[in-house]
């Protein structure tokens, strides 16, 4: 065998293609990235296509479904002039595109229509500056349950899958069954049950602030729905985790490992772990996800003020600017997240990240 | 080389019958021999039961009987009394059915659509699977609330809307685990083996494609059916399904939590009955799940069919192979 | 590291080693014992489910998930492993006894990288300062000829060969200079060239660093390359020792002599001699000899208990009653192989085939004519397009440009665009006999299906074809409405040949049939298809890595290197007398049962 002779994928690539899709096959970050980055494009565009049909095109006439039967004929008028009902659908909708990408979703119509049980409405903002004013809160909100409960999850799941089979495992298996299984709702409702009302009354039962401040200020109020989410959210955190690192932990990698003769310890960060790690990044991602959806419910429940209730208030309103803000600024979250994701697990996995 | 002697029969009983429903059979009834089989099944089955029996066997859910959340044992009933004092556990008997059928039904939308969607796009791929799964991207871009909020904006909470919301936004889902499901199917050699015969696609997938997808989607069927119970109950809590003076436990949850404090069980009732729905179909699932996965007990990997990612890894060990 | 300086006694000494599912207390090796000399290597052959690659993760008093070593001693040196606990063991694996694994691409771990892992086999269990490891790492990496710069040690293992893989798994388990190495089928899924050069750089390894080791494998010509002394298992226990070349050249015991009067040579076409029936499962070990069911020798005081190991005339040990007589050279008749007759017309004609894969080219100017009547083989390494071309004969591989002509018609590219008489005629049997069976369907049913496609038949007279076949293919009634997962892979694979015989098809292509099979199954199945194409006049395509069973069953062979035809004609001449340098190379790097001259020190067994 020649002695010196390199394997040929650390050889320069004598390709023969375009000198373009040379540089992207070489640096799979970027590539990816790019690729992604159209295909996110083009979702966010299949999206708003169907909010907007969802929202004003399917419903026959909108103007009259919003402002419902007893509206009278002006009103009626006035709301298909605003919304340019009139128009050809295509037309329509390239206005309706052209100004939302310059940020412009018109504004509420909650001004002068039935109110929602809860919670103010404006009259007649642009919508971005009343989501603007709400969607702090449901940052903090999400962020805070992400992020205790990932560690709590990984903390869990690692170690679960290190003693597998033992009582903690056992134990935390059924309890993670069961806790992921209940509605976020129910599981606010007990929060509140047991912690607002009726068995301790450590937290406030409801999170209303001021219009405009900050759930920063008032931090006690926080708390239960964050409790809220990280129940449901953990125990899914928790099974994946455990679930990687048990695949990690029966490969034979770690065989090999343990033949060498490493310690478990050795095996289980050093070994073991460099390699669940896509999977567990990507449970992070979907969590996040699952989080922004679940904040509805979460938000309705305590009156938080943040862009789940909002959203709430815009149904109950027939708000549909507000609703079409809101869902393209979800959809805009998810494809975001997704690529960051996906670019993470590769940064992590040296098989794609430096092909052959 | 003569004739082959056969050794020793350590060779279980021929099986007779049709192998497909014994399969069925045998996934179903391996589930039902663990703990959460039988849990998760028994909670399913109490709360249906509640649900579809309860009317019949309560009081009226519509009389107001005593003061507005009353304690329980007075005149409003063993459960106390709700916002405008109707007796909460007659209207707890009563508010579960609408939501089981409203469930069931998109459900079995969400699974007709997402296995049509699933099976031709792993069978056909190229392009088709491209369409599919990239449609199928979009909507799983949306949360499903969000999704079934969105669709009912406008038009306003009308069963079939509600039903077709439901069932639309769980069927992405079903594609998803089904395609992967019929991707790995159709890469086995025996569906190449009669592809190479000449069969038609259509009888390929029929007879060789669909029966191995039984048990995926018997989990799925499970799950979706676990969410969609979950989202028809949001709704109803949100105003936006069954609407009052109607029981449904979802909408009594909000009508109720005013005086949470006065007469928790307006609330809790209904709760405990949805979580433990919720909880018993997921069980069930997950029981299914393993069952299948443990299908592999015979150290056959051609068993190993796709399972959902609920599923316990560690369940996956042959139990009585030899390594080697 | 201790030094054994002309202590008597071997270097390594296993007893009564026994190992036992945990939950069940079933045992899956009982009772095993051997000696390994200083320097001397041993090789523990058997087939699957015998429990040899169990013993040789015993060695390192390691037990795969659900077992446990429940007796027995494992000294190696003046240690006994199988007494070490927790940190005590930890220090003796790598440093004592170390392992080279099956399949190197899974051993080594997909997120380190190569020096890394090299560094670690030193790391943990010696401190050394960064100069002096750096220099242990390059002497370890030259030793396996592999490069010790930079650029290598960074890369990860994916971006390696998989002979290149190995070579790194065997540096590492060299590095702290162990008493004892166990190499668990190293050589599996390695082409024959790098197979050759692997099992060299073991001997030279071996050699220099003066260790003994154990070769775990079920791939008897390679045994007899590197090991001086060899010891069969079968179910669980070991039934024969002796020195390698007496074992092979004179077997003792009977499973000893089925085994090598199954594998098949290279140098000349005999019958091959399989052995029918399978061996028992760890839990219905028979009361008597656990091969007695099987064996032609059997008498009645083998069915009453097992038998012990004893030393026999000659030298051997065997566990057996009634062992072969010592000079009766295994005591199994050789015969030729019969051929059919030349029948001079041709059943397949290709001419200019290019085909290729996702846009990758992978088969260059293909011709070839497969007479009728005739098995002819298609030889080639991994890579070579084998699989594609036999795909494209059949249609389930459409991206090709030429003709393919069959009985002169030519046949459109994608089987759904063929004519339905010729897809009857041609028939395919896969590689992998656990996938090509449908699970959901019984034996009988899964006969059946070509059936229904192809002729119209009462429910009743399918089954009857059904039930026929399965008598051609020697499998009893008791088959018949049995699910694949209750049979083995060699009885599955004899139920995809009879699926494909039940049409009558004038042509079977057999792509690699019988690779995933034990090689007594291999044998079985050989023999019998051998037996059908006579009785039947089939013509057969066999496609195959392996030249030795290229000899057994082939009237002509063709040799793909990289998607060209590099050389072809009849058997006889072309495993004689090869032309190409590449067929040449091939068979020079077959391990054979004769090597040249012994590769190891002293002749001495037990």
């Amino acid at each position: 065998m020649e002695a010196g002779q390199i394997s040929p994928g650390l050889e320069p690539k004598a390709s023969g293609r375009g000198g373009f899709s040379r540089a992207l096959a070489e640096r799979p970050i970027t590539a990816m990235i790019v690729r992604r980055s159209l295909l996110g494009l083009l979702t966010i565009v299949m999206i708003a296509i169907i909010v907007y049909a969802a929202t004003t095109v399917i419903p026959g006439d909108a103007a009259t479904a919003i402002l419902g039967n007893t509206a009278t004929p002006g009103r009626v008028e006035k709301l298909r002039a605003e919304l340019g009902l009139d128009e050809p659908v295509l037309t329509r909708f390239w206005n309706w595109a052209t100004d939302a990408i310059q940020l412009d979703f018109g504004n509420s119509l909650s001004g002068g229509v039935a109110q929602t049980q809860v919670g103010q409405t404006a009259e007649s903002t642009p919508v971005t500056a009343l989501v603007g004013e709400r969607i702090g809160n449901s940052v903090v909100l999400v962020a805070a349950a992400a992020i205790i409960s990932t560690i709590l999850g990984l903390i869990t799941g690692v170690y679960a899958a290190y003693r597998r089979d033992g009582f903690f495992d056992t134990v935390g298996s059924v309890i993670s069954l069961v806790a992921s299984a209940l509605p976020e709702f129910v599981v606010a409702i007990f929060c509140v049950l047991l912690f607002a009302t009726s068995v301790f009354t450590w937290f406030p039962a409801i999170s209303v602030l001021a219009p405009g401040a900050s759930i920063l200020s008032e931090p006690e109020k926080l708390v239960l729905p964050v409790l809220a989410l990280v129940i449901v959210v953990t125990p899914y955190m928790f099974r994946m985790t455990r679930g990687a690192m048990i695949e990690a932990l029966d490969s034979d990698y770690v065989e090999f490992a343990r033949m060498k003769g490493a310690s478990t310890t050795q095996i289980a960060f050093r070994h073991a772990l460099p390699n669940a790690l896509p999977p567990i990044i990507q449970v992070v991602g979907l969590n996040l996800l699952f989080l922004a959806g679940g904040i509805v419910l979460v938000e309705a429940i305590f009156t938080f003020p943040g862009i789940g209730l909002l959203l709430v208030e815009a149904i109950n309103g027939r708000d549909v600017p507000t609703i079409q803000y809101i869902v393209i600024l979800l959809a805009v979250f998810y494809v975001a997240l997704n690529i960051v994701t996906d670019v993470l697990v590769l940064l992590v996995t040296p098989r794609r990240r430096y092909p052959r | 080389m003569e004739a082959g002697t056969i050794t020793q029969a350590d060779r279980p009983a021929p099986r007779q019958g049709p192998a497909l429903g014994g399969r069925v059979r045998r996934v179903v009834g391996d589930a039902l021999g663990t703990w959460r089989g039988k849990v998760g099944l028994a909670l399913t089955l109490i709360v249906a039961a509640i649900a579809f029996i309860g009317p019949f066997v309560g009081p009226s859910s519509l009389a107001l009987e005593g003061a507005p959340f009353e304690a329980p044992g007075g005149a409003a009933g063993t459960l106390g009394g709700d916002a405008l004092g109707r007796d909460v556990l007659a209207r707890v008997l009563d508010g579960g059915w609408r939501i089981l059928l409203i469930a069931g039904a998109a459900t079995i939308l969400a699974i007709i659509f997402g296995t049509a969607a699933g099976v031709v796009s792993a069978y056909r791929g190229g392009k088709v699977d491209s369409l599919i799964m990239r449609s199928v991207d979009v909507l799983l871009g949306i949360p499903q609330l969000v999704f079934v909020l969105m669709l009912l904006s406008v038009i306003g909470a009308k069963t079939w809307l509600v039903i077709l919301s439901v069932g639309l936004s769980q069927a992405p889902q079903v594609a998803r685990v089904l395609r992967a499901a019929a991707q790995d199917v159709s890469e086995r050699d025996y569906v190449k083996a009669v592809a190479a015969w000449g069969v038609p696609p259509r009888t390929v997938i029929r007879r060789h494609v669909v029966p191995s997808l039984i048990s995926p989607l018997m989990v799925e069927s499970a799950l979706r059916l676990s969410f969609s119970i979950i989202l028809v109950a949001g709704l109803a809590f949100l105003g936006l399904g069954t609407q009052p003076p109607t029981a449904d436990w979802g909408l009594m949850i909000n009508e109720n939590r005013v005086g949470i404090a006065a007469n928790p069980w307006g609330v809790l009732a209904p709760s405990i009955l949805l979580a433990a729905l919720a909880v018993g179909t997921n069980m069930f699932s997950d029981a299914v799940a393993r069952a299948n996965l443990a299908g592999g007990r015979t150290g056959d990997p051609s068993l190993d069919l796709f399972v959902t990612a609920s599923a316990d890894p560690k369940d996956a060990q042959p139990l009585e192979e030899v390594p080697k | 590291m201790s030094e054994l300086n002309g202590t008597a006694g071997p270097a390594v000494e296993v007893k009564d080693l026994t190992v036992q599912m945990i939950s069940s207390k079933v045992p899956i090796v009982s009772g095993v014992s051997f000696t390994v000399d200083e320097q001397q290597t041993i090789g523990l052959v058997g087939e699957s489910g015998s429990g040899k690659s169990t013993v040789g993760v015993a060695l390192l008093g390691f037990a795969r998930r659900g077992l446990e070593i429940s007796a027995g001693s494992v000294r190696v040196g003046d240690v006994d492993m199988l007494t070490l606990k927790g940190d005590e063991i930890r220090k003796a694996r790598g440093r004592l006894v170390s392992y080279v694994p099956q399949d190197p691409a899974a051993g080594l771990n997909p997120a380190h990288r190569i020096g890394t892992q090299v560094r670690e086999a030193f790391s943990v269990h010696e401190k050394l300062g960064k100069g002096e490891l750096a220099e242990r790492v390059s002497d370890l990496l030259a030793g396996v000829n592999l490069p010790d710069s930079k650029q290598f040690l960074r890369s990860y293992p994916h971006q390696l060969s998989g002979g290149q893989q190995q070579r790194v798994a065997i540096a590492i388990a060299f590095a702290c200079r162990p008493r004892l190495i166990v190499l668990d089928e190293p050589t599996t899924g390695l082409d024959v060239t790098t197979q050759r050069r692997i099992l060299e750089t073991i001997n030279e390894l071996a050699r220099d660093y003066r260790a003994s080791a154990v070769y775990v494998s079920h791939d008897l010509p390679a045994v007899a390359e590197v090991a001086s002394k060899t010891a069969v298992m079968y179910a669980g226990r070991i039934v024969e020792v002796a020195a390698t070349k007496k074992l092979f050249n004179e077997p003792r015991h009977p499973y000893s002599a089925g085994l090598l009067h199954a594998a098949p040579s290279a140098a000349e076409a005999n019958r091959l001699v399989g052995i029918e029936g399978r061996p028992p499962r760890p839990g219905h070990w028979p009361q008597g000899c656990a091969y007695a069911p099987r064996c032609p020798r059997v008498q009645d005081d083998c069915l009453r208990a097992m038998p012990e190991l004893r030393p026999l005339d000659g030298g051997s040990l065997a566990r057996c009653l009634h062992p072969i007589p010592a000079a009766a050279g295994g005591a199994i008749q050789v015969t030729a192989a019969p051929t059919p007759q030349r029948l001079d017309s041709t059943a397949l004609q290709v001419e200019a085939l290019f085909a290729d894969y996702s846009g990758k080219g992978v088969l260059r100017e293909i011709g070839f004519a497969v007479p009728r009547g005739e098995c002819t083989a298609i030889v080639g390494e991994s890579g070579s397009g084998k699989t594609t071309l036999a795909r494209c004969l059949v249609g389930l591989h459409s991206s090709w440009q030429g003709a393919i002509r069959f009985e002169g018609e030519e046949l459109r590219r994608a089987a759904a665009e063929r004519d339905r008489n010729q897809l009857q005629r041609m028939q395919y049997i896969f590689q992998n006999p656990f996938g090509s069976l449908n699970p959901t369907m019984t034996v009988t049913e899964n006969i059946e299906e070509p059936l229904r496609h192809f002729e119209s038949l009462s429910r009743s007279e399918r089954r009857q074809r059904a039930l026929g076949i399965l008598e051609t293919v020697h499998l009893g009634q008791e088959f018949a409405d049995v699910l694949p997962n209750r049979i083995s892979g060699g009885e599955r694979q004899r139920v995809a040949v009879g699926r494909a015989l039940v049409v009558d098809p004038e042509v079977l292509v057999c792509d690699e049939i019988t690779s995933a099979l034990d090689v007594s199954v291999q044998a079985l199945l050989v023999e019998q298809l051998r037996d059908l194409q006579l009785q039947r006049g089939l013509t057969m395509v066999f496609i195959t890595h392996n030249l030795a069973v290229v000899r057994s069953i082939a009237q002509n062979v063709i040799v793909l290197q990289t998607g060209s035809i590099v050389e072809a004609g009849p058997v006889d001449r072309v495993l004689d007398d090869p032309q190409h340098p590449y067929t040449r190379q091939l068979l020079e790097d077959l391990p054979t049962l004769e090597p040249g001259e012994p590769t190891a020190t002293a002749d001495s067994a037990g």
